[in-house]
């Protein structure tokens, strides 16, 4: 449906978007992931075609378009500010691109009260931007493209500016409004969980390009770099030697102590500096020494976070400067760490959670 | 203890009642400029009303109230035509001015992305030398024997200088054009470089090509800015009186030029009083009307 190929671009002699090749189905929800300065809004802008290309080619449907005009993309966008025209009602917003097209004006009535009512907002037609609040002006701005029916939507932090509950709320309504309507949409975040919640697929960027493209259970599970797995959720990362003992390959890891590698450790090298990464979720506490299979270490309950139904517990473990972060579930009316500050526990953790990275 | 005592240290009356009533710090800030508007302003346009009723008595001036001054002028349609002459000149003036501006304006505000101030101070280039030098200047360059005629003979353009050039309609409307330039570019380029650039954005990603987003998003949102170019330039073109005297010639004298001269030459000020409250009342109502249009395109 939509390829980069080799798309670069440079503002002077700073390159920001650096040989970015993707390619997006048609009907997918797809996010560009990356924090400020990232390349990721550039990137669509590129897309959309308000910034040109330094190099490479943007096909959609197979036909080249990055030499093509904004205006004659079939493509439409929904802006971070929502840029509904402030001299327009909503009506007349939304039926924007319409006139142009010469669509019958009944036509156009039926097709603007057909959208208000799919953003559910049908008795604002008559209303002006400064009389919308930010989530309603993110429906009309959504409506006012979708109208159009673009073979794609571009939308560029399109919750960015709701408070937490409406963009939640959001999030769900901008998912099943596009598997309903069967429009590709490409999203630009810097929020990874938006990216995980509403996506197919992410493309994590950084410093203008793309280090990883997963499903988001791929991101959080499977993360190629350290970037990557420090960007998708929280990670606890723990410096490590691999040597080989007899036949199994193990590791000296700073905090953990010894352990055998799995898998993905398999690759490597006797000397060879690596990454263990594991997930607050991968780890378990006990206030005794476990027994059974699972690795254990020593530490000290450091600090708690109690965030309603799981919290966060921060554990220190000789030899790592910084606690382990622990997530623990709480089952209501209970708070089984409650109070247990300073006090001595079992860091523990399956083989199986381990994620290796290269250390860079 | 010693520095407790001197942090609460008791607030005065004054400042106790400006920090409770926020419309008391409003109208002190306004004091000065209310000040100034009475004496400057209200006075001299109550003295104005207040001698527009009085009338001539040979040599003297009768202080008795009367509506004479104004009978007189209903009475003579030179005033008529003279205050139509007026309205029309600067009507032309303004939107040929304004028509001008606004792409300079829009260059500046759109397309100049480092020294825009330097570019704008270079707008104002016509205000650096006075009023009457500038004047001056385009009757240089518009006489018989003047710049243009000079360069069109010598090209070979035309072979006898062209008379029309100066003390015409035109030259009146050429030189209140070019002098009030400033006027114009200002308020439009302030309205034009306010418009969030996402608009426009949008409405390219909406279909529209370069000239239908500017005239379906770009002019409308600069509309407020030509309203107040137009009247900066209007108010005060309309009741020019140098301009026309020097360059007018008898085809170009404006409503001002006869105000002058009824409190010069013609000694009749309670005259020129009345005919200068009537043209503030026209370009009052005019401004309405203006207004009003605008208001209705602005729907």
């Amino acid at each position: 449906m939509i390829s980069l190929r080799n798309v670069c671009k440079s503002f002077g002699r700073m390159q920001v978007v650096n040989d970015v090749s993707l390619e997006i189905a048609a009907g997918e929800f797809f996010s560009l992931l990356g924090a400020s300065g990232s390349g990721k809004t550039t990137l669509l802008r590129m897309i959309a075609g308000f910034e040109a290309v330094t190099s490479g080619q943007i096909l959609i449907d197979g036909q080249p378009m990055q030499d093509t005009p904004p205006h004659l993309r079939p493509i439409n966008m929904v802006f971070q500010n929502y840029a509904i025209f402030p001299h327009l009602t909503v009506r007349d917003n939304i039926a924007y691109g319409l006139r142009r097209l010469g669509t019958p004006k009944a036509e156009q009535a039926r097709m603007v009260d057909a959208m208000l009512e799919l953003i559910a907002l049908p008795g604002y037609g008559d209303r002006r931007a400064h009389q919308l609040s930010g989530g309603q002006m993110q429906r009309v701005a959504l409506a006012r493209a979708l109208i159009l029916k673009p073979k794609l939507l571009l939308l560029d932090e399109p919750l960015g500016a709701l408070d937490k509950q409406l963009r939640e709320q959001m999030q769900i309504e901008l998912r099943s409004l596009q598997r309903q309507l069967g429009i590709t949409f490409v999203l630009v975040t810097h929020d990874q969980e938006e990216a995980l919640t509403l996506s197919d697929r992410v493309a994590v960027m950084a410093n203008g390009q793309v280090i990883q493209v997963d499903t988001p259970s791929g991101l959080y599970d499977r993360p190629k770099t350290r970037q990557v797995a420090a960007f998708v959720g929280t990670m606890n990362f723990f410096d490590a030697t691999v040597r080989t003992d007899g036949s199994a390959r193990i590791a000296d890891v700073a905090g953990l102590g010894v352990m055998t590698l799995n898998g993905s450790g398999q690759g490597r090298t006797d000397g060879e500096r690596v990454l263990v990464a594991l997930r607050p979720e991968g780890l378990g506490l006990s206030r005794t020494k476990p027994e059974g299979p699972a690795y254990a270490v020593a530490g000290q309950l450091q600090a708690r976070q109690y965030l309603g139904g799981r919290q966060l517990l921060h554990v220190q473990v000789a030899g790592r400067a910084a606690p382990v972060t622990v997530a623990a579930g709480a089952a209501r009316g209970e708070d089984p760490w409650s109070g247990d500050e300073g006090s001595p526990v079992w860091l523990t953790w399956a083989p199986d959670a381990v994620t290796i990275l290269d250390p860079t | 203890m010693t520095a407790m005592a001197l942090t609460q240290r008791p607030a005065s009356v004054l400042s106790r009642l400006l920090h409770r009533h926020e419309a008391c710090r409003g109208w002190l800030l306004l004091a000065p400029a209310l000040c100034l508007m009475l004496v400057a302003i209200l006075f001299p346009l109550g003295s104005t009303l207040v001698m527009s009723t009085w009338s001539l008595d040979g040599y003297s001036v009768d202080r008795t109230p009367t509506l004479g001054n104004y009978s007189a002028m209903l009475g003579q349609p030179m005033f008529g035509a003279l205050i139509g002459r007026s309205l029309v000149v600067a009507t032309i003036a303004t939107v040929v001015t304004v028509a001008l501006c606004y792409p300079m304006a829009y260059f500046v505000a759109f397309h100049v992305h480092r020294h825009k101030a330097l570019w704008l101070i270079l707008l104002t280039l016509p205000f650096w030398t006075s009023y009457l030098l500038r004047v001056f200047a385009w009757k240089v360059v518009l006489g018989y024997e003047g710049v243009l005629n000079t360069a069109l003979i010598g090209l070979g353009i035309v072979q006898e200088p062209l008379a029309a050039l100066l003390y015409s309609q035109t030259a009146v409307t050429l030189v209140l054009a070019h002098s009030w330039a400033a006027f114009a570019i200002l308020p439009i380029y302030v309205s034009l470089e306010k418009i969030d650039r996402s608009y426009i954005e949008a409405a390219a990603d909406l279909g529209d090509g370069l000239t239908r987003r500017f005239w379906r998003i770009t002019f409308p949102l600069s509309l407020p800015g030509v309203v107040a170019a137009f009247f900066m330039m209007f108010v005060p073109t309309v009741g020019d009186y140098i301009t026309p005297a020097m360059v007018g010639g008898p085809d170009g004298m404006m409503v001002g030029n006869l105000i002058q001269a009824m409190f010069g030459p013609m000694n009749n000020w309670p005259a020129g009083a009345a005919l200068s409250v009537v043209m503030m009342l026209t370009i009052g109502l005019a401004g309405l009307a203006f207004l009003a249009v605008g208001r209705l395109v602005g729907r």
